[in-house]
């Protein structure tokens, strides 16, 4: 049910001004990959146009192909829609929809297009998700209630669950515990462990022992100064990154010398 | 030294005294002039209620006199709400999430400035074009759909009809709720739009699924403000309705609003007559409060999932 990413010579622009320039990544299925980085290095960026979600800015477009198992999602005749059903996000602060309960949440992308479900199928998938996102025995008695009642962490778990419902290929997730304390931190990074056996996971971290908890390969992105585009300065396996880099920029950052 | 701690600290504290004075003061003038005017009506308005019935105006009674002027100024109203409600909410969401950035911003200028066209200007426009231009679509609805109670013919020859004063109100109401609800689809959060789009959404269900959602409440108080404009709007209905009794069918001469029953008739008001006019008023005073309650009531009964919290 994973996907793997393989992206060619990708340039990303906010109008004339190029954010990203050159990415070439190859992104295994059923891994989790880290973008560490920065800030303003363009790593979010680039994370979001691995679902055409950087479109939908205005003026914002890109550059390059982005293949899921050797489909381009830039390809002539392809929908976002359809690309964004099949790759899910997770963003930086927990956004649960306000309006609905914890069961209409999970739902929320099913429900789509239109598409029925019986109230059995939703109960099962309400449960199977839930169940999935670590948060099912604390929900169970209140699915009625809004989801905005929740922690922080039971909020961003929430979202969680609500992009898994979907079954899709690929969760990206956009410095998912930057706004969560330390003990909901560690339930996400457990849960992400869980994750990469069923889904191609790619994270954007600020926290390096994050990446290096819960990544199999680590992407370093940086920027030569403000106004310059980001680039991919090096990636591979998350120890080499961590112990043995090639680059000298890539040390510097990880062991805290800069950044 | 301690000196200095204690004096800045008197000083603040005397700035939040004098705004919180200001501000009491506000909201209790506002009281104050609510309270004022409710007295004034109901003090000019009592003897009609004193009144023999066979005084009033038609002969039976204040309620018999006033019931069908109540009715017409609801149906002048509610034809106001149905054209504009529908189109004023395309044309904000056109503007907040659909339009050209450039295209948008104009757009909301021309919106803003038709609010502020003078009422007598839209009843002039109403009553010397718009009445004429419709006597025709009004003779087909007679002939074509005449056997509905709203569109009983004869048709009016002139066009100075209720369902013309409703659609001249509802081009009124229309730049109210459209720059209100333009307002309110603009100030939904960002995050909630993008985790509808992120999960597959298309652009219409992303605004069914965060928009509408997060804008009902903002929604119903701009239908609420223009409904208070169109209950109360005088000049235009006076100029474009050759009112008369109450009657089913829009599409005649007849029916009357209470704001353009007082305007017509209140330069030649005197004693009994007068009093009845402006308890009439009092009877639209106790109307829109009543409408302006039950919006409250309607936004406050989702509070837990307002998204407030």
């Amino acid at each position: 049910m994973s996907k793997r990413i393989d992206v060619n010579d990708l340039n990303v622009y906010y109008g004339n001004f190029r954010a990203v320039e050159g990415v070439n990544i190859n992104i295994e299925a059923r891994s989790v990959t880290a973008f560490i980085g920065p800030s303003g290095c363009g790593k979010s960026t680039f994370l979001r146009t691995l679902n055409r979600m950087h479109e939908v800015l205005p003026g914002a477009r890109v550059e390059g192909e982005v293949l899921l198992d050797g489909e381009n999602l830039y390809g002539p005749g392809v929908d976002p829609v359809t690309v964004r059903s099949q790759i899910g996000m997770v963003f930086q602060r927990p956004n649960p929809f306000p309006t609905m309960s914890i069961r209409d949440n999970v739902l929320a992308g099913v429900k789509l297009n239109n598409k029925r479900i019986s109230k059995s199928d939703a109960d099962a998938l309400v449960e199977k998700s839930l169940t999935g996102a670590n948060l099912w025995n604390e929900v169970k008695d209140r699915l009625d209630k809004p989801g905005s009642g929740l922690s922080g962490g039971q909020q961003q778990r929430l979202c969680i669950a609500r992009a898994i419902a979907v079954s899709p290929q690929v969760i990206l997730m956009d410095e998912p515990c930057s706004a969560l304390d330390p003990i909901s931190t560690l339930a996400i990074e457990d849960l992400i462990e869980e994750l990469k056996t069923e889904y191609t996971v790619v994270i954007v971290t600020h926290n390096m022992q994050q990446a290096a908890r819960v990544s199999d390969k680590t992407a370093f992105f940086n920027i030569a100064g403000t106004g310059k585009p980001g680039k991919l300065i090096e990636y591979n396996d998350t120890p080499t990154i961590f112990n043995n880099p090639s680059e000298k920029s890539t040390e510097d950052y990880v062991s805290g010398r800069f950044g | 030294m301690s000196n200095t701690l204690t004096e800045s600290g008197s000083r603040g504290r005397a700035g939040d005294k004098v705004f919180s004075g200001i501000a009491l003061f506000a909201g209790c003038l506002i009281l104050f002039v609510l309270f004022c005017v409710a007295v004034f009506l109901l003090w000019q308005a009592l003897p009609t209620f004193t009144a023999d019935p066979a005084e009033i105006t038609g002969g039976s009674g204040f309620w018999t006199y006033i019931w069908p002027i109540v009715i017409g100024t609801l149906i002048a109203a509610a034809i106001a709400l149905l054209i504009a409600t529908p189109i004023s909410i395309g044309v904000a969401l056109f503007i907040s999430h659909y339009a050209p950035r450039k295209l948008s911003q104009g757009l909301g200028y021309v919106i803003d400035l038709l609010a502020a066209i003078p009422s007598v200007v839209y009843g002039a426009w109403g009553m010397t074009v718009l009445a004429p231009a419709l006597v025709g679509p009004y003779v087909w609805l007679a002939e074509n759909a005449g056997w509905i109670p709203i569109f009983a013919g004869p048709a009016s020859q002139t066009g100075k009809t209720m369902l013309t004063a409703g659609i001249v109100l509802s081009v009124m109401v229309l730049p109210i709720i459209t720059s209100l609800s333009r307002e309110i689809f603009l100030q939904t959060p960002k995050l909630h739009e993008e985790a509808a789009l992120a999960m597959g959404a298309t652009r219409w269900e992303m605004i069914r699924m965060t928009v509408f959602p997060f804008a009902r409440a903002g929604i119903i108080s701009a239908i609420m403000l223009g409904l208070g404009r169109a209950l109360g709007e005088t000049m235009a209905v006076a100029m474009v309705l050759s009112g008369g009794g109450l009657i089913a069918s829009l599409i005649k001469s007849g029916n009357q609003t209470i704001a353009a029953e007082i305007a017509l008739n209140f330069p030649e008001a005197f004693g009994l007559r007068l009093a009845e006019l402006i308890a009439a008023g009092l009877v639209l005073f106790v109307i829109t409060l009543a409408v302006n309650m039950v919006a409250r009531w309607i936004v406050s009964r989702h509070k837990e999932f307002s998204g407030a919290n």
